[in-house]
């Protein structure tokens, strides 16, 4: 049947034809999409593990157990998972694994652009990238057959364009794979130095048969052109920039297996053409690997090693005619995202600006609190590390820092990465006060179930880690939990958890705002009497609040009547219509 | 016949990707090649939001450049001037009236530029504006005005009538259809 596919649709579609029965994910934009559809067909266990390393190990398992497996997360997360990736390259696997990466050139919602070729390259795995939803799901289903078939783990390339762009899919059944039943094999899957030595020399064989594979796999293919004076060798949405900005002008190598290399088809291609120019977004990978080969090529001193490339990119780089069209001579003001109304972090940052203290954040929708008004976040690096980078500030400076200092963590990502930096805290000691954001869900990828939430992937009742007993069983003997929506007694216990002489964990808890089971008020509106256009209320960054003619003025499509800017009003200009908008 | 483009802009939240899901659905239908590129994640945070629909006989780009788009559909002002520079020169704008603040605006850092409708014609767009907050309130729902702007958007073109209703009852919960087919005739015949 013919559908429109979302690319991370269409991998999760390839999964199920080609028989996967384990799937375990962790949520990163842009990648979320492939684990949430493939929970949809029943034949696949589908699940959110805690992080991207236990949901490598997961599907590392059920491989060894003889199901066909998939982890899936974005590019910062293989980041976490490498561990057991540079690994399970040397133990190879049993039935087939696929591990689907998304890069997020541009950086529409992740903290750095970094290249997830590399990591095919330095674990010695092949990596297939498709150029479109068709190749999504036909490549995931090629996957298990490379992965079966030389005996390793097969990365899939996503990228944002690639994952988030709806294009046309052909389906077809699923079939159940022929039955891998687990063997002990302690040779091949013990690796201990005595075990691993005699791996290494199989990963290698596993790269030149893998090398020879590219060079006949239709993965790679030639695309004549009618002009032989530049030969383009691309892969992915450079591919399609490609087509959009030449047509059928210039010769293409297409590549769909981007590691290893096709040598010779590369070589080949390169002298069917006077010259050879290499598109790939970020870093010049393709290129390097034309230039080991000693061929002239155009790479990264003409395209951009930043951000996202289009047709309009490609053209003006190869030196074609680029479209543009005319603006406005007025500035347009940026339209930065900022956190929803009725958002429960809000109440936290204003107070963590208000008393002046040093914060050190941590990845998720309240990374929004570093935005002005609430400016209340100076350092934001990866999962987790505002816990660890805590104890590290207090360790360095002492009682100079710690009573002003405070890490914020999400739940979902305290879950993941910041469990063992409180661990650090309560072994080692810092008088350290870390604030945990439990909205009760995964919020910035689109609400998605954790280990703290009480409800798995489907929906459904599963196991909930408690946050209070956690935090006291490491050892931290003030824990408390607040309502962020009560300035009051929000300030107060930042107060006193930073005043304390010992670590300490504050809970600020609060459901999500664009949670569905969440209630809220009516709206609020602004009475023009009472109001005398102080901007108190200005303080709080709140996206339904403006000033306008010296008066505040509520916007009652957005207001989910909080009440934190009623809190900040000296003069009660803030009332309750009683009805919603 | 050669790649169409239409981009679909606002705020994150304003039900922009119901729109881009019922062209896509739609142009699928009528036989053609399409694409369709979103954005999720960060950026739909009350950011601003841009979707690109694509159709034609092969479709390559996922994406709409400068200079490409017949039509702009927006569901902000500000938005329609911010991504002006995506419309062809003989492009069309189909706009609703809605403005929304900006966080720089908000906070008085910025201000909203005034009559964008007047300089974007002035630019040489063509500017279909009218305000589908209104309409959608009067169909029943502020969040319809994606299907109100749908609506309008029908206006330019030649698929039959039947056609966008079959997309609206594919695309839509059957408890919300009576609602947005009323959202579609007022955005229509406004």
């Amino acid at each position: 049947m013919k559908k429109l596919m979302l690319g991370n649709a269409a991998v999760a579609r390839g999964l199920y034809e080609a028989g996967c029965a384990v799937a375990s994910s962790y949520p990163g934009t842009p990648s979320t999409e492939i684990t949430e559809e493939a929970a949809k067909y029943e034949e696949i266990y589908c699940e959110w593990a805690p992080n991207e390393k236990v949901a490598m190990e997961t599907a590392f398992g059920a491989s060894l157990a003889g199901k066909r497996s998939f982890c899936g997360m974005k590019h910062v997360g293989l980041n976490v998972a490498a561990d057991p990736l540079f690994t399970v390259s040397y133990t190879g696997v049993n039935a087939g694994m696929v591990v689907a990466v998304a890069d997020d050139a541009g950086m529409h919602s992740s903290q750095n652009e970094q290249d997830s070729r590399h990591y095919a390259r330095s674990a010695k795995l092949p990596m297939l990238e498709p150029s479109d939803s068709a190749e999504a799901r036909a490549f995931a289903m090629e996957a298990y057959e490379i992965s079966e078939a030389f005996d390793c783990p097969v990365l899939l390339k996503m990228c944002t364009r690639i994952a988030h762009s709806q294009s046309v899919v052909e389906t077809g059944e699923r079939v159940e794979p022929p039955a891998k039943p687990y063997e002990k094999n302690i040779a091949k899957y013990v690796m201990m130095p005595g075990n691993a030595i005699r791996r290494h020399p199989v990963v290698e064989e596993r790269m030149r048969k893998l090398a020879e594979f590219a060079e006949t796999s239709d993965l790679n293919r030639t695309e004549p052109g009618r002009e032989k004076s530049t030969g383009i060798i691309t892969s992915s949405a450079c591919y399609q920039y490609v087509k959009e900005a030449c047509g059928d002008r210039f010769p293409i190598l297409k590549l769909g297996m981007v590691w290893p290399l096709p040598e010779k088809k590369i070589r080949a291609f390169a002298a069917s053409v006077d010259s050879l120019t290499v598109v790939e977004e970020l870093d010049g990978f393709i290129e390097t690997f034309c230039r080991e080969l000693g061929l002239e090529c155009v790479g990264k001193e003409k395209f951009p090693l930043l951000g996202e490339y289009s047709q309009n990119v490609v053209a003006e780089k190869l030196g074609l005619p680029a479209r543009n069209g005319k603006a406005l001579e007025d500035a347009i003001p940026p339209r930065p995202p900022v956190m929803c109304a009725g958002c429960p972090h809000r109440g936290l940052f204003y107070t963590l600006n208000k008393l002046k203290c040093t914060v050190l954040g941590d990845i998720g929708c309240y990374t929004l609190g570093a935005v002005a008004p609430l400016s209340a976040m100076e350092m934001t690096l990866c999962m987790g590390a505002s816990v660890s980078a805590i104890h590290g500030f207090n360790k360095a400076l002492g009682a100079e820092s710690e009573h002003k200092t405070v890490a914020v963590i999400g739940d979902s990502t305290f879950m993941h990465s910041g469990m063992t930096g409180l661990a650090n805290i309560a072994y080692n000691q810092s008088n350290s006060t870390a604030i945990i954001l439990d909205n009760s869900i995964t919020g910035m990828t689109g609400h998605q179930q954790n280990p703290t939430t009480g409800y798995n992937i489907k929906g459904d009742p599963a196991g909930k880690i408690d946050l209070e007993s956690l935090c006291r069983a490491m050892g931290f003997r003030r824990v408390r939990v607040v309502d962020p929506y009560d300035l009051a007694e929000t300030e107060k216990a930042v107060k006193e958890e930073l005043a304390a002489d010992e670590p300490s964990v504050i809970i600020s808890r609060r459901p999500c705002a664009l949670l569905k089971y969440v209630k809220h008020k009516p709206p609020l509106k602004v009475n023009a009497e009472t109001c005398v256009g102080c901007k108190s209320c200005m303080k709080i960054g709140c996206p339904a609040i403006s000033v306008k003619g010296g008066k505040a003025r509520v916007d009652n499509t957005l207001c989910v009547g909080c009440g934190v800017c009623s809190q900040l009003c000296k003069f009660g200009a803030f009332e309750e219509t009683g009805k919603g908008a | 016949m050669e790649t169409k483009n239409i981009m679909i802009v606002g705020v994150g939240g304003q039900g922009s990707l119901l729109a881009s899901k019922l062209l896509g659905h739609l142009l699928l239908e009528q036989g053609y090649d399409v694409k369709v590129s979103e954005v999720h994640g960060m950026s739909q945070r009350g950011g601003s939001v841009v979707t690109y629909v694509r159709y034609g006989d092969c479709v390559n780009s996922p994406v709409i450049d400068k200079g490409e788009a017949d039509f702009i559909v927006s569901f902000e002002l500000l938005e329609a001037a911010r991504w002006l520079s995506y419309l062809k020169p003989d492009g069309q704008i189909v706009a609703s009236t809605q403005q929304i603040d900006p966080m720089p605006v908000i906070t008085g850092a910025a201000a909203y530029p005034e009559n964008l409708v007047e300089k974007m014609r002035g630019a040489g767009a063509n500017v279909d504006a009218l305000d589908c907050l209104a309409l959608a309130e009067q169909a029943g729902s502020s969040k319809a005005v994606n299907i109100v702007l749908m609506g309008r958007l029908s206006r330019y073109f030649d698929f039959p009538e039947e056609a966008w209703e079959k997309s609206l009852e594919a695309m839509v919960p059957a408890k919300f259809l009576e609602l947005n087919r009323k959202a579609f005739a007022l955005g229509k015949s406004a």
